[in-house]
């Protein structure tokens, strides 16, 4: 019994840590690429439809057709997981830097603000909504897909590791074993984005709608 | 270029084209289990979504309930089920019910919750002016909110029919059929020539997905009133 715990308690810390890293780069990447869309507006479209186009790849297909380049190590696993980010972290950061009326950025201009004044001091302070909205919505996501990424083996999976093995082994209660804290983890981390998203954005209302 | 030749070398196989393990039935599948757990969707979290966004009711707890449905990962819906629906029938339970639970429950808050921003983003004043003409509750939903709420209640549904024809792949790890077959399959048989089925299965998923996307495209512009065309030029964000 003690030696299941340790396990789930490892499997989880997997999970987190696999999704943490992919939530992360896809942050980063997806920043610099919404600067992007927004300042160069060429390539506005561009960046969404690649971005688009990426997610409509199954992570299954991904995962594996990824052993063949990268074999089976963490590249292998962050690559879909970082791609998927993308889209939602693209998409509610480009919107979010729409969504400042371009009176605010002409104040800003007019008050002397550099580009890069601007972009921190008043863009991203107005986008914060959404970008945060994105962050719960890819960390989710996130967390639903390392479990898929348990079809790679053993070492990887997060908690997706005992749905797989007990689904092999015919054995409902090591699935279960995997299945109930790997959802268990994503409403968590849903909630405690949920009071992220409200502690910094209280003037937002409590159940802003959240269209697809 | 292996991996290019060996692809193509699989979907030109004519022996792929017909068959129990043919594409197109393995497309049909696909299709079909797509279609119907949207459908199942639809009849769940249309009506809730118009209700709650027509009486202004429960709100809060609609939206966080969506917002936490939406956290349930798919894979592991799949496993719950299985167990349960594994002993009612040994070929439907094993095979086609939990991944249709799970493609269901990814397919709902997206309508879900586009509903019910539809419906809570139209002018009051219109609606006063509705009922103020007489208009029962009946028809202000019929004749005002639907048409004008609808470009965004197909945006959901949009939505959901992508995630659930990309997703439904994952029913093949647990023995449905589908085009994930190819994958799991390919994979299985990496070491062994599988590449070539594992990425034509990949392209036939991201295929049927593209043209889901542009069916509900074209969907959404022929179903979107004349008077709304400019105002909706640009497109709902996500969020």
């Amino acid at each position: 019994m003690a030696g299941h715990l340790d396990d789930l308690v490892g499997r989880t810390l997997q999970h987190i840590w696999l999704t943490a890293i992919a939530v992360g780069i896809g942050f980063l990447i997806s920043f610099a690429l919404a600067v992007l869309a927004i300042r160069r507006r060429s390539t506005y479209g561009p960046i969404l439809a690649t971005s688009d186009i990426l997610y409509t790849i199954p992570s299954l297909a991904l995962f594996a057709a990824l052993v063949s380049v990268t074999g089976i190590t963490l590249l292998t696993v962050e690559i879909p997981l970082t791609m998927y980010t993308l889209v939602i972290f693209v998409r509610n950061m480009t919107a979010g830097f729409d969504s400042v009326p371009p009176d605010v950025l002409e104040a800003a201009s007019g008050l002397g603000y550099t580009g890069m004044q601007r972009l921190w001091r008043v863009e991203v302070p107005l986008a914060v909504p959404l970008i945060v909205a994105g962050l719960r919505l890819a960390t989710v996501s996130t967390i639903g897909l390392v479990t898929v990424s348990s079809i790679l083996g053993d070492s990887f999976g997060g908690l997706g590791f005992f749905i797989l093995e007990g689904y092999r082994r015919s054995f409902p209660t090591e699935l279960y074993f995997g299945a109930i804290p790997s959802i268990l983890l994503a409403v968590a981390a849903d909630l405690l984005l949920a009071r992220l998203q409200r502690r910094i954005t209280p003037w937002t209302h409590d159940a802003e709608p959240v269209p697809a | 270029m292996n991996i290019l030749y060996e692809t193509v070398a699989w979907l030109t196989d004519p022996a792929q084209w017909s068959g129990p393990d043919g594409i197109p039935l393995r497309l049909g599948e696909h299709v079909a289990i797509s279609a119907g757990s949207l459908a199942v969707a639809l009849l769940i979290a249309l009506p809730i979504g118009l209700w709650i966004g027509h009486t202004g009711r429960y709100t809060t707890l609609a939206v966080n309930l969506a917002n936490l449905w939406r956290a349930l990962p798919s894979l592991a819906v799949i496993a719950m089920v299985l167990p349960l629906t594994a002993p009612l029938d040994p070929q439907l339970g094993f095979k086609v019910y939990p991944t249709v639970v799970a493609m269901v429950v990814l397919g709902v808050p997206p309508i879900l919750v586009n509903a019910y921003a539809g419906l809570s983003e139209i002018d009051r004043d219109l609606l006063e002016a509705a009922r103020g003409q007489g208009m029962s509750e009946w028809q202000v939903l019929w004749r005002v909110e639907l048409p004008l709420a609808l470009p965004v209640i197909v945006t959901g549904i949009r939505s959901s029919a992508i995630q659930i024809v990309a997703t439904a792949t994952l029913g093949a790890i647990f023995g449905f059929g589908g085009l994930g077959h190819y994958l799991v399959i390919g994979f299985a048989t990496l070491t062994r020539g599988g590449l070539g089925e594992m990425v034509g299965g990949a392209l036939l998923v991201a295929g049927l997905v593209i043209v889901t996307d542009i069916v509900f495209a074209l969907l959404q512009r022929a179903l979107t009133p004349h008077g709304l065309v400019l105002d909706r030029a640009r497109s709902t964000a996500a969020a």
